[in-house]
């Protein structure tokens, strides 16, 4: 029985600290690809029009717009679609962005499957991996509405490239607004000894469901929200992995090169434990309702439940 | 030392004639890089840091200075030598181009200090970076001007008319765009691999004012730039109402590439390679003779 959630917007979260920002800090500039009404970086440039540039539909311009603005000492948010920001102009980012280390923040609205009816081409499922694979780059992706605003904030504190994703739909409130949120640091939702399920996004709420079933069950697993992907906190994860000895990798992404590739990759090389993964399962989206596409591709709490009890199981043998 | 310097065509004639020798030696000796680009730019940069452009080899982050971006960054054996001639670092670094941690990389690498607002390397980025930079300077109440190295070949990505429009579309008349327009690329002749022209028609219709020139005329080049500095202040150029004075500049220059060098010129096949020991003698020879 899934918990009773507040549901919010994680992209108004973006939009809050970016107000927050602009009214502290007369060099934070916000930048869209005219896609400002569904990313609502509008309310930005209703408050500081004049710290807003809006470079019409052209992502590639907009990357490189924000990196000259970061070399005359503006911390720029460049913003639109996940599957926009993070491919159209990977090569702006990987070239101009990182390898000069400018600071740059990228917003990535509507990731995962919660654009839901726009279809595959507008799902973004391969963000996390394609940010994370550059050096220089910060990846986070909060959970909800109160992480969205906090990574915000955090994203304008570091000096260097950072990439936040956050999503279309409103997503169920699993943090309270006064809970730290610190840039590198994991988050345990939920003590466990019998499997650690590590999610990020959308699913850690689902997580958390799954693991109010598994208690009825008398299975008690461990829930970590990883909101940064990158750098990876590998001392809370090693932690609940070596109490519990399973885990179970949960994110609205695809399987190859996302968070739970991250997780594997850490512990494979640190602390190798029966392992299962739910995300997307190398293929695109389609047209339909999130909650359908979800369900369909397999990203629900009852798979996070179906895993977790395999893990629990493989660990005996 | 402070730039610009009083004009001086007999001076920078001599001044290009080193730069067209370092960039063959630091070719040479570091075995591989781009010499025929490098060459054909070569006038219009020794112009541009000598005579037209403000800066200060002594203060590299002086606030405000004029910005450079190199575009075309495969150039960089003709970049690296105007920096070293014009006070950023002593010119026997020159010889370390390409090597193990030098600073001289293949493509540039931001470094400030030594006078390179930015890296480069990829074609169709660094537009977009000067577009951003003289954004940023307007909204920071700066006179500072901004200028971009390309070339034509460039101009066949994409990302190029994206930044261009949207130049035009901020009123960025801070912004000097200059095509290195050599008409060759690796693949050979511009006109046989992807045709740019009309050039100029296409820079006008995309709101930019144009200036055609002949890339190798170190008068007209620096006449070109003259209008500029007026159009960048604000004012109109006497006798040219075609000019805007709230536009971006892009001042055409027409090239030949491997300029200097007599068995370099206009062959595609040196964009990319560097000349054996004799080769290099030769080259020498010829710009030794033509000082």
């Amino acid at each position: 029985m899934a918990r009773d959630w507040e549901m919010k917007l994680t992209r108004q979260g973006w939009a809050d600290a970016l107000i927050e920002l602009g009214e502290k800090n007369p060099d934070v500039m916000v930048l869209d690809a005219d896609l400002s009404k569904s990313t609502l970086t509008c309310q930005f440039c209703d408050k500081y029009p004049d710290r807003f540039c809006n470079v019409g539909i052209a992502e590639q311009n907009m990357i490189n717009v924000a990196g000259g603005l970061s070399l005359m000492g503006f911390i720029p948010f460049a913003t639109t679609y996940g599957v926009f920001v993070s491919g159209r102009a990977w090569e702006q980012i990987r070239t101009t962005i990182c390898i000069n280390r400018l600071n740059v923040k990228l917003g990535g609205a509507h990731g995962g499957v919660s654009v839901g009816p726009d279809g595959a081409t507008h799902q973004a499922l391969e963000e996390i991996s394609i940010m994370r694979c550059l050096p220089e780059m910060t990846v986070l992706v909060p959970a909800d509405y109160h992480e969205t605003y906090k990574a915000t904030l955090a994203a304008a504190a570091i000096d260097g490239p950072v990439y936040v994703r956050f999503g279309r739909e409103k997503v169920p409130v699993v943090t309270k607004a006064d809970d730290p949120f610190v840039v590198g640091k994991a988050s345990v939702m939920r003590e466990g000894k019998d499997v650690t399920i590590v999610a990020c996004g959308s699913m850690v709420a689902e997580a958390l469901d799954a693991a109010d079933a598994l208690a009825e069950e008398g299975q008690e697993a461990e829930v970590i929200n990883l909101s940064t992907i990158k750098p990876l906190d590998s001392e809370t994860i090693l932690a609940s992995v070596q109490k519990t000895g399973a885990l179970v990798t949960a994110e609205e992404h695809q399987i190859a090169g996302g968070m739970g590739s991250a997780v594997l990759e850490m512990l494979a090389q640190n602390h190798a434990v029966p392992a299962e993964m739910v995300g997307i399962q190398d293929t695109f989206g389609e047209s339909g309702t999130p909650e359908e596409l979800l369900e369909k591709y397999h990203c629900k709490n009852t798979d996070i439940i179906e895993k977790a009890k395999k893990v629990i199981t493989r660990k005996s043998q | 030392m402070k730039y610009p310097i009083p004009f001086d065509e007999r001076e920078l004639k001599l001044k290009a004639n080193q730069m067209r020798r370092d960039i063959v030696e630091s070719v040479h000796a570091a075995g591989s890089g781009h010499p025929g680009g490098s060459l054909s730019a070569t006038d219009i940069m020794t112009v541009l840091y000598n005579a037209v452009l403000r800066h200060d080899s002594e203060n590299p982050e002086w606030e405000d200075r004029d910005r450079f971006v190199l575009s075309k960054a495969h150039i960089a054996p003709a970049y690296y030598s105007i920096l070293a001639r014009t006070g950023y670092f002593d010119p026997a670094e020159l010889k370390t181009l390409r090597k193990m941690g030098s600073f001289l990389q293949g493509h540039p690498k931001i470094d400030i200090e030594h006078g390179i607002e930015i890296g480069g390397g990829s074609l169709g980025q660094n537009l977009s970076i000067a577009v951003g930079m003289a954004i940023g300077l307007k909204k920071r109440g700066k006179q500072c001007r901004v200028f971009d190295m390309s070339s034509e070949g460039e101009l066949q990505e994409g990302s190029m008319w994206e930044a261009l429009m949207s130049a035009a579309h901020y009123k960025l008349n801070n912004l000097c765009i200059m095509i290195d327009y050599n008409r060759l690329q690796i693949d050979g002749p511009t006109e046989c691999v992807m045709e740019v022209e009309p050039l100029d028609e296409k820079f006008a219709a995309f709101g930019w004012n144009v200036i055609t020139i002949d890339g190798h005329s170190i008068t007209e080049t620096y006449e070109a730039f003259k209008k500029f500095n007026l159009l960048s202040a604000g004012h109109r150029v006497p006798e040219h109402d075609e000019f805007d004075p709230e536009k971006p500049t892009a001042i055409i220059g027409k090239t030949i590439k491997g300029k200097g060098i007599s068995f370099m010129e206009n062959q595609a096949g040196w964009h990319g390679r560097a000349p054996t020991d004799e080769e290099l003698a030769q080259a020498l020879e010829e710009l030794n003779q033509n000082q």
